[in-house]
């Protein structure tokens, strides 16, 4: 990684960038969230897994605002999530969002789409945002299609743009809302790939991921999700060989 | 289908037609008493009568001004019409240039001439009426458009109900309150010019629509832009003005040319609250009893004026809809 681009310092969880404590969460009548408390330190990889429908989406949206969580608190950097706009858009510019859909903007070209970030938010020159995002397309392994359109590119090239944008903030921590999930099998590991480089350089992450071996891999922490609720959270030695809830048991045979 | 329809009807009254039309015509006179004898058509009321018709009671000497204003708008259109330079700057373009040729007309500037807009009329009056209901009818048409989606109830409902209402009521009572209605508001002693009056009426009518337009842009874009946009730390209207609406402007593109080419067509109903735009300016030049017998020859021409107007502005958005369906980044 380069030194510019936000290196987080290797802390522990003692030194928390995130802080859910009690989050609930209604859609209308619907508990979505249910008594949520999590706590990721810097530099920290929390990978969220879960049957569909538990929450693990709904959960990490409302750590940028996607979503509105009624009550608990949300503290990211120090700064608490309150309904304030620029309380909102100042907690957003730490945090770095992947789509399962890429969510890439079509009318732009893949470097118009990183540099839009920095030159609107940040007031960076559009040519200093340029350079820029040709280092962050080098990082993420596809600098010759900095011209082209995302309707372009193969699913694996758009996540991987996509990270790339995510990255052109500089954010403290980044949120994946399954990845890979929309992508062809031989199309993952080329995005795995490009989120193990990130974790190695030490980036906090939340990754709300089914792919259990990247979990094993670059996970300090897996959180279980089932119903709103986060079932079971432990390191991923014991997590995956023995884990205590039996919603958890059930799951990890199913997928695993 | 229609086009087709009236090439064939062309086509059986052709023989006749020829020999009316060029065979037998006059061509020029300044006398119509030539006309009379001759068994074609007079097409000499055009040449005798043809700046009464383009410029309506405009000052005879001053005409060059309505020519100027004619060519600025027409070569910016043209203009428009590139991919390559549509942006919001071509926008302020635009309201430069109206703004530009409103003052070219109006004189008292530059060393021109005062000109009153009573004495405005014929084709500049047109495209100046056209091209101000369009660079003043996108931009509320696209408020109108958020505003009808805003998450503020009160924004929300005074969109819809501005929409509707317009809506729901023809142009020529809209116009009518424009100009009779505007008067009962404003304090004592301040008057709206009718063009003015004409114009606002004009511009809330096109918002009304339009606006209905966008907002099927709007709803066309997936929640996910919206999202990568707000992640990105985007405000409101850093995302609106850079993600949302150049993607849902460029859906409804083609929809929105046919709301353009009706106003263009919706000029000609100004002439009922008196104003000379050119078919109102034409009908002037005919109260000429010597000339009167010769309408058709010069509703004729005034006829192929707006199609020629029309037809390309529909032949081009037919071309970007050919563009749009195939998937090309328009
Ligand atoms: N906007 C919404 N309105 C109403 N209900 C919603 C909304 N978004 C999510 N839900 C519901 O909340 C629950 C949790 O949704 P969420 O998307 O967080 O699940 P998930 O764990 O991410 O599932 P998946 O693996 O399918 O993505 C689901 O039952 C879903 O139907
Ligand atoms: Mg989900």
């Amino acid at each position: 990684m380069t030194p510019t681009a936000g290196k987080p310092t290797q802390k522990n969880a003692g030194d928390p960038i995130i802080e859910l404590r009690d989050v609930n969460k209604w859609y209308g009548d619907f508990h979505a969230l249910r008594d949520v408390n999590l706590t990721v330190g810097r530099g920290e990889k929390v990978v969220v897994c879960g049957p569909s429908g538990s929450g693990k989406s709904t959960m990490i949206r409302c750590i940028n605002r996607l979503e509105v969580h009624q009550e608990g608190r949300i503290f990211v950097d120090g700064m608490e999530m309150v309904p304030d706009v620029r309380k909102i858009e100042a907690i957003r510019r730490q945090i770095g969002m992947v789509f399962q859909s890429f969510n890439l903007f079509p009318h732009l070209t893949v470097i118009d789409n990183l540099t839009l970030g920095p030159v609107l938010v940040q007031e960076i020159p559009q040519d200093a945002a340029e350079a820029q995002a040709m280092e962050m397309l080098e990082r993420v392994k596809i600098p010759e299609q900095a011209k082209k359109y995302p309707g372009q590119l193969s699913g694996g090239q758009q996540q991987r743009v996509a990270i790339a944008r995510a990255l052109m903030l500089k954010p403290k921590v980044m949120l994946f809302d399954e990845p890979t999930s929309a992508l062809d099998p031989e199309m993952i590991a080329e995005v795995l790939d490009v989120m193990i480089e990130l974790a190695d350089e030490g980036m906090t992450m939340i990754v709300v991921t089914h792919e259990m071996g990247f979990a094993r891999k670059v996970a300090d922490l897996i959180v279980f999700m089932d119903d709103g609720e986060i079932v079971e959270a432990a390191s991923p030695g014991p997590f995956f060989a023995n884990p205590e809830n039996d919603r958890t048991k059930l799951f990890l045979s199913q997928i695993l | 289908m229609l086009t087709l329809l009236a090439m064939w009807a062309l086509f059986v009254t052709i023989p006749d037609f020829i020999s009316w039309a060029f065979i037998n015509a006059v061509w020029q006179t300044d006398d119509s008493k030539d006309c009379q004898v001759a068994a074609g058509a007079c097409w000499a009321v055009i040449t005798e009568k043809h700046r009464v018709m383009l410029f309506g009671t405009f000052p005879y000497d001053e005409h060059w001004r309505g020519v100027l204003a004619i060519a600025i708008i027409i070569i910016l259109a043209v203009i428009s019409g590139f991919k390559r330079f549509w942006s919001y700057r071509l926008f302020l373009v635009w309201l430069v240039a109206t703004a530009l040729v409103f003052l070219l007309l109006l004189g008292g500037v530059f060393g021109l001439k005062p000109i009153g807009t009573y004495q405005w009329g014929g084709l500049p009056l047109t495209l100046l009426l056209f091209v101000g209901t369009v660079v003043g009818g996108m931009p509320l048409a696209v408020l109108l458009a958020l505003g009808r989606r805003s998450s503020l109830p009160a924004i929300k409902a005074l969109c819809i109900g501005f929409i509707e209402i317009i809506r729901g009521v023809p142009l020529i009572t809209v116009l009518f309150m424009a100009s009779l209605m505007f008067p009962l508001f404003m304090p004592e002693g301040v008057t709206i010019n009718k063009l003015l009056r004409a114009e606002i009426g004009m511009i809330m009518f096109f918002a009304a629509y339009a606006a209905e337009i966008v907002r099927g842009g709007l709803q066309a874009i997936s929640l996910g832009q919206y999202e990568a946009a707000e992640a990105i730390g985007l405000s409101y209207w850093q995302k609106t003005n850079r993600i949302i609406l150049p993607q849902a402007l460029r859906i409804v593109l083609p929809a929105l040319m046919s709301d353009v080419i009706r106003a263009f067509k919706n000029t000609t109903f100004v002439s009922i609250i008196g104003l000379f735009d050119v078919l109102g300016a034409t009908a002037t030049a005919l109260e000429d009893l010597l000339w009167v017998r010769y309408a058709l020859e010069a509703y004729i021409f005034i006829f192929i004026l707006y199609f020629v107007f029309c037809f390309s502005m529909s032949k081009y958005s037919a071309h970007l809809e050919r563009d749009l369906s195939e998937g090309r980044n328009l």
